[in-house]
């Protein structure tokens, strides 16, 4: 499936799931940032994509779940080189260039866009 | 026995459909407020489609809680839609049908439809389809925030025992 054709079904389910209008649904727009996206609203558009798209997503899989809470993994306010690996390792459809420049742990909510979804989902097609 | 919008569950298939009854009273004393008398028009009484969601939340709820045993303190997370055409009046009854549409440790989603069947010198209506109400429930115990809460299952209250117990299910929790 094309990267384009993920999108607009991802689309249609952020719309669905957040009440937002189509076109604030842009590549770039961060889920929790600028589409109010919440912690319940998480789990809502992981069954919404397990069923548009048939695949299986386990808990903490779209989104980190517990690291960011963890003093192993966060130090003053800004994710240590162990939890950037470590989210590197269990959500690898985020683009993490933000991240690495200023990793403050509020900054891991800001690179989860509708772009790292559609990463997220084309990746997990292809492993289909 | 506080907070009960069923009255009593008529059909379970576990981790898959409930169905449960709730009957309309003129006893109710909200109905009594919802809509009083005016200077211009006598009262209205209506079952507040707020309690009809609530209805169904206690449906889909039970359904999703005795999926696990009702090891799981299950909450209303979110209500994805509810739509109801028309109003449920004292003496009607109202007939909630839950199905699970997913089910993960995380929580679950749920489907409903809402019917409404009126009493008639010949018996029962037919059941009329009145609405559909489709719900998202969160295992309170597995949210992303890694919040601890008590213990005890305090969702399932013994009202909810009751309840079942009153339905003929056991409720061995």
């Amino acid at each position: 499936m094309e990267r384009s054709e993920i999108f607009d079904k991802i689309q249609e389910i952020l719309v669905d799931a957040l009440a937002v209008d189509d076109d604030e649904v842009t590549n770039e727009a961060t889920l929790i940032g600028d589409l109010g996206a919440e912690s319940i609203d998480i789990l809502d558009i992981s069954f919404k994509l397990e069923q548009e798209f048939g695949f299986k997503i386990a808990q903490g899989e779209l989104f980190p779940e517990g690291i960011t809470q963890d003093p192993e993994y966060v130090e003053d306010g800004k994710v240590t080189p162990k939890g950037l690996a470590l989210l590197k390792e269990r959500v690898p459809h985020f683009n993490f260039a933000q991240l690495e420049a200023d990793p403050s742990v509020e900054n891991v909510a800001k690179i989860f866009t509708v772009d790292a979804l559609v990463t997220f989902c084309d990746q997990k097609l292809q492993a289909a | 026995m506080r907070w009960m919008w069923i009255d009593r569950i008529v059909e379970l298939m576990p981790k898959e459909r409930m169905v449960a009854v709730k009957q309309i009273s003129m006893a109710e004393e909200h109905l009594h407020d919802h809509f009083p008398s005016t200077d211009t028009r006598r009262a209205i009484p209506v079952m507040p489609m707020s309690l009809i969601v609530e209805g169904m939340a206690q449906t889909a709820g039970v359904l999703v809680g005795h999926a696990e045993g009702f090891k799981e303190k299950v909450v209303l997370a979110k209500v994805s839609k509810a739509q109801l055409t028309r109003d449920a009046t004292p003496g009607c009854t109202l007939r909630y049908t839950a199905t699970i549409e997913q089910f993960t440790s995380a929580g679950a989603s749920t489907k409903g439809i809402v019917e409404l069947i009126e009493p008639t010198a010949a018996g029962e209506s037919t059941p009329e389809v009145i609405g559909h109400i489709d719900l998202l429930f969160s295992h309170l115990d597995q949210n992303m925030g890694g919040v601890e809460y008590p213990k005890d299952n305090f969702v399932f209250s013994e009202s909810f025992k009751t309840l079942m117990q009153t339905s003929g299910i056991e409720a061995n929790f």
